[in-house]
């Protein structure tokens, strides 16, 4: 269990305030000009040996993704930092708290981060819905402003200009092009890559786009130093990382927790157990509405990290925990989240267009039993016809649940379609 | 620089600014797809161009992936792309499943049955053995998208073409996607028609019968249509078609490919005037007897014009071109006139104040594909998006892609690309002229600067004047500059646009009134023979096709009106000479390059119309003045003796340079009539000719798209 010394977000409850005095007597802010005095090349060096991987979902090595920017500016293409705070994935509700409760530490990333890959503007794009939490992150920027710690002319040397962008809601527009796109005042659909950010992004020019928490922990990083986040967690899945417990547990919460902790340990010690007991538990999404589910088999002794969970033919994607018990009607649940995949997809392209609309209406039938046996085959196929074949993931997202349904819970499927065919049969 | 690549199997070299697929098609694998197209930009979002990177976790959209972007395997070797493998055939079949599944498969009572994309690749991709989509297909509401295209959105297969043309070709941004998921609908937002002269491409290119012909709609099928290419002939451009017809009827028109001239577009009016061909013709000759038209035969229409020549002298006598003439008839028109010693000869029906010179004089000299290179630009009283659509697309192209910097002298209106607006007054022209105008230093630091004369400038009483200036600005300003092609660091960017197809080819005929000399006052034009004909000087008009001029103002002149259809000029005749349209001779016709190009024959004329240089040949013999050629062969023979460019089809004029003394010379030295504010060369851009004017269709264009302001206000 992670140590409380070792936490990074030591206001995730907001048992103090979010403002920038009580951030600063919580450490943030705390000699930001000598992490600056690193240089850039330091910085992203510091972050490669961290192991940090993207909190985003796709756990794409940070440090790396920073040094993909191009050394030097070219003076027509200014570098962009575009901060993805449009967490829309359901079960996750990590970087709200970040926003409520602990700004600073995104706002002080936002500057290093922008730094270390020589940009001097910055957006943030906040979730259409996250309202509170918008409001609370201008009042942390506008802190910062006001007490010179970005802005054109701060204390710390290196013009920076943060802005807060609000989004309209769609799930699509949390993809990283997709936000591009909108924050560019179109219409959030993915582009197609390559070419990739680092070369093409903000206004066509080379941008990264980073997860709220990935920007938020850079400044402790640095501060602590590599080692230190390296040595929390399992080599290649080092660090800490916040879970989002939610569903039939006793507490559900936001935990900071170590990389790599059993899941069974994550959820009874923060989330005080499963309701009525871990023998209760049916199965559990282990990463966000996109992961596939794992039994409770599969539940008993998984490391929560991203190899073990993936070797589990799962992923830890945004590491949010939806606990089901055997109350669950756990068909009607993956059902459920076909329906939010259809419902959001941008509809560009033809497989998830298409495809996502299938798939919940196959599902609906599935949950009624309404279905022939050989259609969960098809099912199958249909979603391993959308996988990997669009433009961005949510086809991928989309398919992915429902090829986790159907492998642990065929017999159920199976079930249900025999029972519904003899009621009909007793009529 | 190249990059080596394996395609199936076959080891080729590809440029690197190549996408995978136009790779893939240079090792001769083809590739299908729905969204892809050469002209539009990319959007890679139909997935039916997968192919397999071997190595690669997943198939690869070909239309979007750059060959520079695929790196050799690591041991050095070229990555290798598979077009036809299982991996790639499993994925197309997929894709083309899921377009299928809410597809309605309405083919036998689809206008795109037999020509679409999506029925012709489904052939090769489709799952023919089952299917298995059981739920109930989506259903789209139609949408109004104008006069010329029907929708029939539950075919719309989203690939957005239609929305990129509007967005990047037209430039007129009403069409749009709403809606998200398999709720997205192609829409033009609020039920409004598609406002662009470019609107029917939209039609071509809808791979699927999501967008069809309205004027064509259900009124054959391809596979019945006999195919004829051709040259439209409603404005000067000379754009390549095709003319579609069954029996004896035109039943569509669509556009050819050629670069140098309109790339696949085709203008509305060039597109859908076919309706026009079949209404209001002249099939049989008239002869006006006590104030009435009354059919006649051949022979009495010509002993009654025969009688009249005799009965007049040459020099009371008047001809005028119109605007749809070939270069065969004019020719015809111009030798039975030289004959009969006839001065009163005119081919500006619009009173333009041009010809007579050489002819880059009057030419479009940039060329159509030299725009593109052009960097500054500067349009006299000429409206682009009327007078030449399909040149307008090519201007907004080389503002979309280089730094074009526009400005406009004349009526204010969105050309689709911004032009700096220098206001309606002549007078600007000359500061412009001397340098003390702004975008005078644009056009002189500019590269390849170029302007464009329009009719709106030209056709005014002081057009000679504004030439004069034109010419001016063009000296001073380096827009006449060395010999040569734009590839060969030649350039020439002085422009007249005509508007009339018969122009270029009258003006290098010299259908102009004879110069004056000494034992002759010299030949009236269009203006001067109104005015002589209302005080009774001119008693003997022949009218080729000429319908756009004031003939109510002209008193009581002996009028042969020899055309194809009945307008103003069939109205005022006395003798009516049943001609041929443009879709029924062979006839050449130079564009506003001064490029020949051929027009075929796709129909025979109605009734006892026949091909207009014929009508004159035999009319010579009549009047005693045989025309010395029995064939049209002979005819272009003759022609091309004169003028020996007609000889070469499909040529442009390569820029010789400049001869100072010619610019020098050219119009006249004079004041402008500058109270007088720059007008449109073109009123209503649908109701051009008497061919528009006949059709239908063209008559609804300009009532919904030009005038559907007054008709709601009358409706209130």
């Amino acid at each position: 269990m992670l140590s409380d010394r070792d936490r990074i977000f030591t206001n995730l409850y907001g048992f103090e305030g979010a403002d920038l005095e009580s951030a600063r007597r919580r450490g943030n802010w705390d000699g930001t000009k000598k992490l600056l005095d690193l240089g850039p090349e330091a910085i992203v060096d510091i972050m490669k040996k961290s192991g940090l991987r993207g909190r985003g979902g796709a756990g794409f090595p940070t440090g790396l993704k920073w040094s993909f920017m191009p050394k030097q500016v070219d003076p027509a293409r200014p570098h962009y930092l575009v901060i993805n705070a449009d967490e829309s994935e359901p079960g996750t509700c990590k970087d709200r708290d970040i926003l409520r409760n602990d700004p600073h530490t995104l706002v002080e990333g936002a500057l290093v981060a922008s730094f270390a890959m020589r940009a001097h503007v910055a957006y943030i794009y906040v979730r259409g819905e996250f309202i509170r939490e918008r409001e609370a992150l201008q009042r942390a920027v506008d802190e910062a402003y006001a007490a010179r710690l970005i802005g054109k002319d701060n204390v710390h040397g290196w013009p920076f200009d943060l802005y807060v962008h609000h989004g309209a809601g769609a799930y699509i527009c949390g993809e990283e092009t997709a936000l591009l796109e909108s924050l560019e005042g179109k219409k959030g659909q993915p582009r197609l890559k390559p070419p990739f950010p680092a070369n093409m992004g903000l206004y066509g020019c080379p941008t990264t786009v980073n997860n709220v928490e990935s920007i938020a922990v850079a400044p402790t990083i640095l501060r602590r130093g590599a080692e230190w986040f390296a040595g929390i967690g399992r080599p290649n899945n080092t660090g800490t990382k916040v879970f989002c417990i939610s569903g039939h547990v006793n507490k559900p919460c936001n935990v900071e927790e170590a990389m790599g902790i059993p899941l069974k340990e994550l959820i009874e010690k923060h989330a005080g157990g499963v309701r009525g007991g871990w023998d209760n538990l049916l199965a559990v999404i282990p990463g966000g509405a996109s992961v596939p589910l794992i039994p409770k088999s599969v539940c008993d002794d998984i490391l929560m990290d991203f190899d073990s969970l993936k070797a589990a033919q799962t992923g830890l994607g945004t590491a949010a925990v939806i606990v089901m018990d055997k109350s669950t009607d756990i068909v009607k649940a993956i059902q459920r989240l076909s329906y939010f995949y259809k419902h959001e997809s941008c509809g560009q392209c033809t497989p998830c267009r298409e495809g996502t609309g299938w798939m919940w209406r196959v599902m609906t039938r599935l949950q009624q039993g309404r279905a022939a046996v050989d259609e969960i085959d098809l099912l199958q196929e249909v979603t391993k016809q959308v996988e990997g074949h669009t433009i961005c993931a949510l086809g991928d997202a989309a398919a992915w649940p429902i090829q986790g349904l159907i492998r642990h819970f065929r017999p159920e499927l199976e079930r249900r379609i025999r029972e519904y065919g003899a009621l009909k049969a007793a009529e | 620089m190249p990059r080596k690549l394996i395609i199936d199997g076959k080891e080729i070299e590809a440029e690197d600014n190549l996408t995978l697929l136009q790779a893939c098609e240079q090792a001769g694998a083809e590739i299908p797809r729905f969204c892809y197209h050469e002209r539009l930009s990319v959007a890679g979002n139909c997935r039916m161009c997968l192919v397999e990177w071997v190595g690669a976790p997943k198939p690869q959209a070909s239309c979007s992936l750059q060959v520079k972007d695929i790196f050799p395997n690591k041991d050095g070797t070229p990555a290798r792309i598979n077009t036809d493998s299982p991996v790639v055939r499993k994925a197309r079949e997929g894709v083309m499943e899921f377009l299928l599944i809410n597809h309605p498969l309405d083919c036998p009572i689809c206008d795109q049955g037999g020509e679409c994309d999506l029925q012709d690749q489904a052939m090769g991709y489709g799952r023919a053995a089952f299917h298995r989509f059981h739920e109930n297909k989506r259903a789209v509401e139609d949408k109004y998208m104008g006069p010329l295209i029907k929708t029939q959105m539950t075919r719309c297969i989203q690939c957005t073409r239609c929305v990129r043309f509007a967005t990047e070709i037209a430039g007129v941004p009403d069409l749009g996607a709403t809606g998200r998921g398999e709720d997205m609908e192609i829409t033009t937002y609020l039920e409004k028609a598609f406002s662009s002269e470019l609107s029917g491409n939209v039609v071509d290119l809808c791979p699927v019968g999501a967008l069809t012909s309205k004027p064509y709609s259900y009124t054959s099928r391809p596979w019945e249509l006999k195919h004829t290419e051709s040259i439209d002939i409603m404005d000067a451009q000379g754009c390549n078609i095709r003319v579609d017809t069954r029996g004896r009827a035109v039943m569509r028109i669509l556009p050819r490919l050629n670069d140098d001239i309109n790339e696949e577009w085709l203008h509305d009016k060039g597109r859908h005037i076919w309706d026009g061909l079949g209404r209001q013709r002249l099939d049989r000759p008239y002869v006006r007897k006590n104030g009435k038209l009354v059919p006649a035969s051949w022979s009495d229409a010509f002993a009654v014009i025969a009688a009249r020549v005799k009965a007049t002298t040459p020099d009371r006598m008047a001809a005028i071109v119109g605007d749809l003439a070939a270069a065969e008839e004019i020719k015809a028109l111009k030798d039975l006139m030289t004959r009969l010693g006839v001065p009163h000869l005119d081919c500006r029906q619009d009173g333009a104040k041009i010809g007579g010179g050489p002819r880059p004089a009057y030419l479009f000299n940039t060329t159509i594909t030299g725009v593109e290179a052009a960097d500054a630009l500067l349009l006299i009283g000429c409206n682009p998006r009327w007078e030449a659509p399909v040149l307008n697309a090519r201007i907004r192209k080389a503002w979309l892609n280089g730094p074009l910097k526009i400005a406009s002298v004349g009526a204010p209106v969105d050309l689709t690309y911004p032009a700096e607006q220098l206001g309606t007054g002549v007078d600007v022209l000359n500061a412009l002229a001397d340098g003390s105008h702004p975008f005078a230093e644009v056009l002189r630091n500019a590269k390849r600067p170029m302007l464009i004369l329009g009719g709106g400038a030209l056709a005014r009483p002081d057009g000679a004047v504004i030439l004069h200036h034109a010419a001016r600005i063009a000296r001073e300003t380096g827009i006449i500059g060395p010999a040569g092609t734009p590839a060969e660091g030649g350039w020439i960017g002085f422009n007249v646009l005509h508007t009339a197809a018969s122009r270029v080819a009258a003006l290098d005929l010299g259908f102009l009134p004879a110069p004056a000399s000494e034992e002759s006052p010299g030949g009236r034009d269009v203006a001067g023979i109104v005015e002589g004909a209302q005080k009774g000087e001119i008693n003997f008009i022949y009218l080729l096709g000429a319908d756009e001029l004031p003939l109510e103002n002209m008193g009581r002149p002996f009028v042969v009106y020899q055309g194809s259809h009945g307008d103003t000029g069939a109205n005022y005749a006395d003798v009516i000479l049943p001609g041929a349209a443009f879709t029924e001779k062979d006839g050449l016709y130079a564009n506003f390059e001064g490029r020949v190009q051929e027009a075929q024959r796709a129909v025979f004329p109605p009734g006892e119309a026949r091909e207009d240089w014929a009508i004159l040949r035999a009319l010579s013999d009549v009047l005693g003045q045989k025309l010395p050629y029995d064939t049209l062969a002979d005819l272009r023979r003759a022609l091309v003796a004169d003028l020996p460019q007609y000889g070469r089809l499909g040529q442009v004029p390569v820029w010789e340079g400049a001869d100072p003394a010619v610019w020098n010379a050219l119009g006249t030295d004079g004041v402008f009539t500058a109270d007088v504010p720059m007008g449109q060369a073109i009123a209503d851009y649908y109701l051009t000719n008497p061919i528009a004017r006949a059709s239908k269709v063209m008559a609804d264009c300009s009532r919904e798209l030009l005038h559907s302001d007054e008709n709601k206000q009358a409706a209130e």
